[in-house]
């Protein structure tokens, strides 16, 4: 049952029906006026990016404890969904970043993390492709997985001893209540798109492990002869 | 314990009797030193003050030649196999690799010291026992994470390429608290930082040689 495709689609209206509401309902924001809107996307990329990265971390450990296939699949599907959310999160803070805090960088301890993230799981995919045994690509993405991940919170501690600006965690209690309801919308509607398109990866990503590792099947033999019986 | 001893002194011995690139990873750490000052330009204020991340961005590009070497003797001569079925744990051959390749990073830094000392003139304002410790702490974090990165991407053609890829966004960690750490003891700690950022740096390598130690044996079994 391809469940992932209404699984997708959902999203994809909750995020239309969230951002709708984020941009044209909801009040703007106090300090910042309608550059706070970001949020609505801004929050959710990062709140399913982190719950992608961490799918792949249970994925790894699942596929290197099992040694079987569809894990493999399920960590690779994962860490792509992961980069590329992660790529946007980049993207859009620098677009927050710009008017709000007048630079597209800082080196404050969460985009510091978030970049560094970046470019470990990015290097987990390329040192994937670049492995032809299916096993041994199998145990190199799992090992190099949880490795990354392991280093997330070490990276963001470290960073947040090194220096700090950004602004602390919201909570619903700090965020008013008009503007909880879309982000609330966006954030599912956003990991209902991520789940989907994770399935259709791991669906692909599986297929292929399967096509690789399977011998290839013997052509049809001819049918034998027919011998005239001897009389 | 008698294996891991085994490992260290194999690969020690091989690094011995190849001398001239040991001379030649050196060499290369003191380049990078002098490279820095051009990239940098004359101006003395401006690197004394830089110093320490000069020095630790040399003692972590030479890493990555320096590591992809640990495992590049065995795979030229097809001795990986052998040495995987010879009678020897993957922790031990883990530990014994990275304390070899520690062993080696302290030594480069040990010699990139003094040049950066002189090139930059900076003066050592707390104890220099301090610098030692520093040193070895960030070799140990170099290390572990290295020696894994550099079996698991060890039979890849793209090898040279891909260890640093994959090491260099890993060791943020180590080379932040590394860098403050040193500049802290070259340039004075009226606020007594130092013990915390060699502390983070502890940490660190806690974690990795555990972690590193127990995926070991999952790379080098495939």
């Amino acid at each position: 049952m391809r469940w992932e495709l209404p699984l997708t689609a959902l999203g994809l209206l909750l995020l239309v029906v969230g951002h709708g509401i984020g941009l044209f309902v909801a009040p703007p924001e106090a300090m910042m006026g309608d550059v706070g809107r970001i949020l609505y996307a801004h929050v959710p990329t990062a709140w399913v990016a982190l719950v992608a990265y961490l799918a792949a971390f249970v994925a790894a450990v699942g596929s290197l404890w099992s040694g079987r296939f569809t894990w493999d699949a399920a960590v690779a599907a994962t860490v792509e969904v992961g980069v590329v959310l992660n790529g946007l999160l980049l993207a859009q803070g620098s677009i927050w970043a710009r008017p709000t805090w007048g630079v597209y960088w800082t080196w404050d301890p969460r985009l510091t993390t978030t970049a560094v993230m970046f470019v470990m799981f990015v290097g987990v995919l390329l040192l994937r492709s670049l492995v032809e045994v299916a096993e041994r690509r199998l145990t190199v993405t799992a090992v190099a997985g949880i490795v990354a991940f392991a280093n997330v919170p070490v990276v963001y501690f470290s960073v947040k001893w090194w220096r700090t600006l950004h602004q602390d965690f919201s909570s619903p209690e700090t965020v008013s209540s008009p503007m909880v309801t879309p982000l609330r919308i966006a954030a599912f509607g956003m990991l209902f798109v991520a789940i989907g398109i994770a399935v259709m990866r791991w669906r692909a990503i599986y297929a292929a492990v399967q096509r690789e590792t399977e011998s290839p099947a013997l052509p049809d033999m001819p049918a034998p002869l027919k011998l005239p019986e001897v009389p | 314990m008698t294996q891991l001893w085994a490992v260290l002194r194999k690969d020690l011995l091989i690094e011995w009797r190849a001398r001239a690139h040991g001379v030649a990873l050196v060499s290369f750490a003191i380049t990078l030193l002098l490279l820095f000052s051009f990239a940098v330009g004359p101006n003395a204020n401006v690197l004394r003050a830089h110093a320490s991340a000069y020095l630790w961005m040399g003692l972590v590009l030479t890493s990555s030649l320096q590591l992809a070497r640990s495992f590049q003797v065995e795979t030229e001569s097809n001795a990986l196999d052998t040495l995987v079925l010879a009678p020897v744990s993957p922790p031990a051959l883990f530990y014994g690799k990275a304390l070899s390749n520690t062993l080696q990073l302290f030594g480069v830094g040990l010699v990139s010291l003094p040049a950066v000392i002189a090139l930059y003139d900076v003066e050592v304002k707390e104890p220099a026992g301090l610098l030692l410790l520093t040193l070895i702490l960030g070799a140990l974090g170099l290390a572990a994470p290295g020696t894994l990165y550099a079996g698991l991407t060890a039979r890849l053609a793209a090898r040279q390429l891909m260890l640093p890829l994959l090491l260099f966004p890993l060791v943020v960690p180590c080379l932040l608290a590394a860098v403050k750490a040193t500049t802290l003891i070259l340039q004075g700690d009226p606020m007594d930082q130092i013990g915390s950022w060699l502390t983070l740096l502890a940490c660190f390598d806690a974690l990795y040689w555990s972690l590193c130690g127990v995926l070991f044996g999952k790379v080098i079994d495939a």
